[in-house]
């Protein structure tokens, strides 16, 4: 049984224009120590997806089910899911000035979060909130736990929001977008904070970003979504070196190569744009913007299934055959990365 | 499409532009920003070094990269060689001519060459007013086309950019990011200018418009014959787009050289830590790398440090460093690049020690 097993999950809008699906039906599953990557554009559907796993999606309906150590979180009342959040299952955010409140010092809202949860003295919990700065790269946490958030830098935000996100020792830690808003040297050190943590306290991660070098580093399995649906389910290594789905094919072509060598190529950008999730396209939602589309792909949705019985944890939604897939993917779309 | 084969041609030596006069040539560019205090008499406590002492020339035809961390100066520099700032100190040229203190009409006349492509697509436009007249403002301030014509040459625009001409009266609310990049684009196209200075153009989209635009930008380039200053701190995005590139630390350029030569053989410590910190989408290659983590964070440009800027960070610094500013100077290659110790080829920067005691260091865990 995994840690946090995620089934049929759907999550609805109900707005002006009509109901937003954002969440269309993903099943995933983490266990602990392991780091699953979401990987998705704009609208996909990745962070509806873990917000309202943790019940954070206000005025959405979600169906489904969301089993953590037995229990499911769906279904949980909302004192009981207060529990679990924060405590079990931490999330961090992606712009850690807008979820630190600038009114409070930053160690009153570690503190805070460390109370919500236990019954301990404020000092220790003072205490504790100075050796989770320390922990997380803080320089001179025993001045800088009395600083307020805007007198942090945007990496020293980063760092505290994880030390608040550790404080209870998590199971499960989702970060939505944990280093979009930094810059690259300091999501080097972010990256690497979160690394050494999870190999520290064994904390299952799940990692949602639009950034595919992000993934290629951190995540074990990668989950692939496109309008509100998982369209490739892999290990790391076979979502990078034999993906499936044409999706995914786009993504990888989209990136500038990687080799020197062949630098000066052009892009090969995915056509058209992304679709709309109040009346998504028929069949396959990503039908008009693929290049491989047949008929089939217009009337009936593909389902997540395994394309090759050789790799059993390899799922793909798309109609080509394995064939197919395994020839474009060696001669059309591997060369151009 | 002869793009590729246009902009290597048109290649110059990474130090200047050959003999060739530059399309734009920045010498000495300091911009301080004041930090003042108190209401009606504002005395001024410190300043901002915001661009501190850059020389840069850009050749007619090249694409020129500028990458940074935020705060480095980057999108300073972009908006004082586009003359949208005032300089502190130094000279801009244009074409051979002084263009620092144009004023007026004068400076109007310059405006038509110099463009400029802002990040986001959202705050770039003006969400009251229709496409048409976004892109047409230019013919309007410039008093070069009215009535119907006005409206012929911007849907010719809007066709080049890629933007169906029917959507001539929408709002920009009505389209997505990709598309209204793609409005700035044919904004910027209006005037025929010669240089486009794109400040961050794609860092808002997602992967997949990314490439659009970025293509969209190369097919403009080679068909209109135009000059980028290409600004981003996506370093993979500067490198596909650039024949040369200058990286920025705290308000100075520490290297500039061949696009593909940075890449593949960095000279400056920095440079060298900011590309092993891109994550690359290759589970093997990031594997295999060895990441450089510089600890701690830019340092305040109002009191920078003394010596060489990067010394505090620098997992090679010495301490000549503390006390000497290397001057931007060729290195291996005629490169440019302002450090007392670049890295030679091969070496491994993760393995460097500094023989300075340095503040910052790495956390507990």
């Amino acid at each position: 049984m995994a840690l946090l097993e995620v089934k049929d999950l759907r999550v609805q809008f109900h707005t002006d224009d009509g109901i937003v699906k954002a969440v269309d039906g993903v099943d995933f599953t983490v266990d602990r120590g392991e780091t699953l990557g979401i990987v998705g554009e704009s609208g996909s559907g990745k962070s509806v997806t873990c917000l309202s796993i943790l019940g954070l999606a206000r005025g959405g309906r979600v169906a489904g089910e969301a089993q953590f150590e037995g229990r499911d979180l769906l279904k949980m009342h909302p004192d009981e899911l207060r529990q679990v959040r924060g405590k079990q299952i931490a999330m961090i955010f992606q712009d850690p000035l807008s979820s630190l409140h600038p009114y409070y010092r930053v160690g009153a809202q570690i503190i805070e979060a460390i109370q919500a949860h236990e019954k301990i003295p404020k000092k220790d919990a003072h205490k504790r909130a100075v050796e989770l700065l320390g922990l997380v790269g803080i320089p001179r946490p025993e001045r800088r736990v009395d600083d307020y958030p805007h007198q942090f830098s945007g990496g020293m935000r980063q760092r505290a929001m994880i030390a608040m996100a550790l404080a209870l020792d998590p199971a499960v830690l989702i970060a939505d977008e944990p280093t979009t808003a930094l810059d690259v040297t300091v999501q080097a050190q972010i990256l690497d904070l979160i690394e050494r943590l999870q190999d520290e306290f064994g904390t299952a991660i799940i990692m949602i970003t639009h950034d595919l070098g992000v993934v290629a580093d951190m995540a074990d399995t990668v989950l692939v979504m496109y309008g509100g649906r998982a369209v490739e389910v892999a290990d790391r290594r076979t979502a990078y070196y034999h993906p499936h789905m044409p999706y995914t094919w786009g993504l990888l072509q989209s990136l500038p190569a990687i080799g020197p060598e062949r630098d000066a190529e052009r892009l090969h950008p995915i056509k058209g744009l992304p679709p709309s999730l109040i009346h998504p396209p028929s069949g396959c939602k990503f039908h008009p913007r693929c290049p491989y589309v047949m008929d089939v792909c217009t009337s009936e949705e593909p389902k997540l299934l395994p394309a090759d019985a050789s790799e059993p944890g390899h799922l793909s939604a798309c109609h080509l055959t394995l064939e197919d897939k395994q020839r474009i993917w060696q001669q059309e779309v591997a060369p151009t990365r | 499409m002869s793009v590729n084969e246009t902009q290597s041609g048109a290649a110059p030596a990474p130090g200047g532009s050959g003999d060739r006069q530059p399309l734009v040539r920045l010498t000495g560019i300091k911009k301080y920003f004041p930090i003042t205090q108190g209401i009606i008499f504002q005395r001024e406590v410190g300043r901002v070094h915001a661009v501190d002492g850059v020389d840069l020339e850009v050749a007619p035809g090249e694409t020129l990269g500028v990458v940074g961390e935020t705060g480095c100066g980057k999108s300073t520099l972009g908006r004082i060689a586009g003359r949208l700032l005032p300089v502190t100190e130094g000279t801009v040229e244009f074409e051979g001519r002084d263009v620092t203190n144009l004023k007026g009409k004068e400076l109007r006349q310059f405006r038509r060459q110099v463009q400029m492509i802002f990040q986001d697509p959202y705050s770039s436009l003006n969400p009251r007013k229709r496409v048409g007249a976004i892109i047409g403002d230019p013919f309007q301030i410039h008093g070069i086309a009215d009535g119907k014509e006005r409206k012929l040459r911007v849907q010719e625009l809007m066709e080049v950019v890629g933007l169906n001409p029917e959507h001539y009266n929408r709002f920009p609310a009505e389209f997505s990011g990709g598309q209204r990049q793609r409005i700035g684009v044919a904004r910027a196209l209006a005037l025929r200018p010669r240089l486009i200075i794109c400040d961050e153009p794609v860092s808002a989209l997602d992967v997949s418009i990314q490439a659009q635009v970025i293509n969209l930008l190369e097919d403009l380039q080679s068909e209109f014959n135009l000059t980028y200053v290409f600004i981003a701190h996506d370093l993979s995005v500067v490198r596909h787009v650039s024949d040369r590139v200058a990286v920025m630390y705290l308000g100075k350029v520490v290297e500039l050289s061949d696009a593909k030569r940075l890449y593949a053989e960095p000279k400056h410590p920095y440079t060298g830590a900011l590309l092993s910190a891109v994550p690359v989408a290759d589970p093997d290659l990031a594997e295999k790398r060895e990441r450089v983590i510089l600890y701690g964070d830019v340092p305040s440009p109002i009191d920078p440090p003394s010596g060489c800027r990067f010394h505090p960070r620098c997992p090679k610094a010495q301490d000549r460093c503390v006390v000497e500013e290397p001057p931007l100077e060729p290195k291996a290659a005629g490169d440019l690049a302002a450090c007392h110790f670049p890295l030679e080829p091969g070496e491994n920067l993760a393995k460097a020690k500094p023989g300075i005691k340095q503040e910052i260091a790495a956390p507990a865990l």
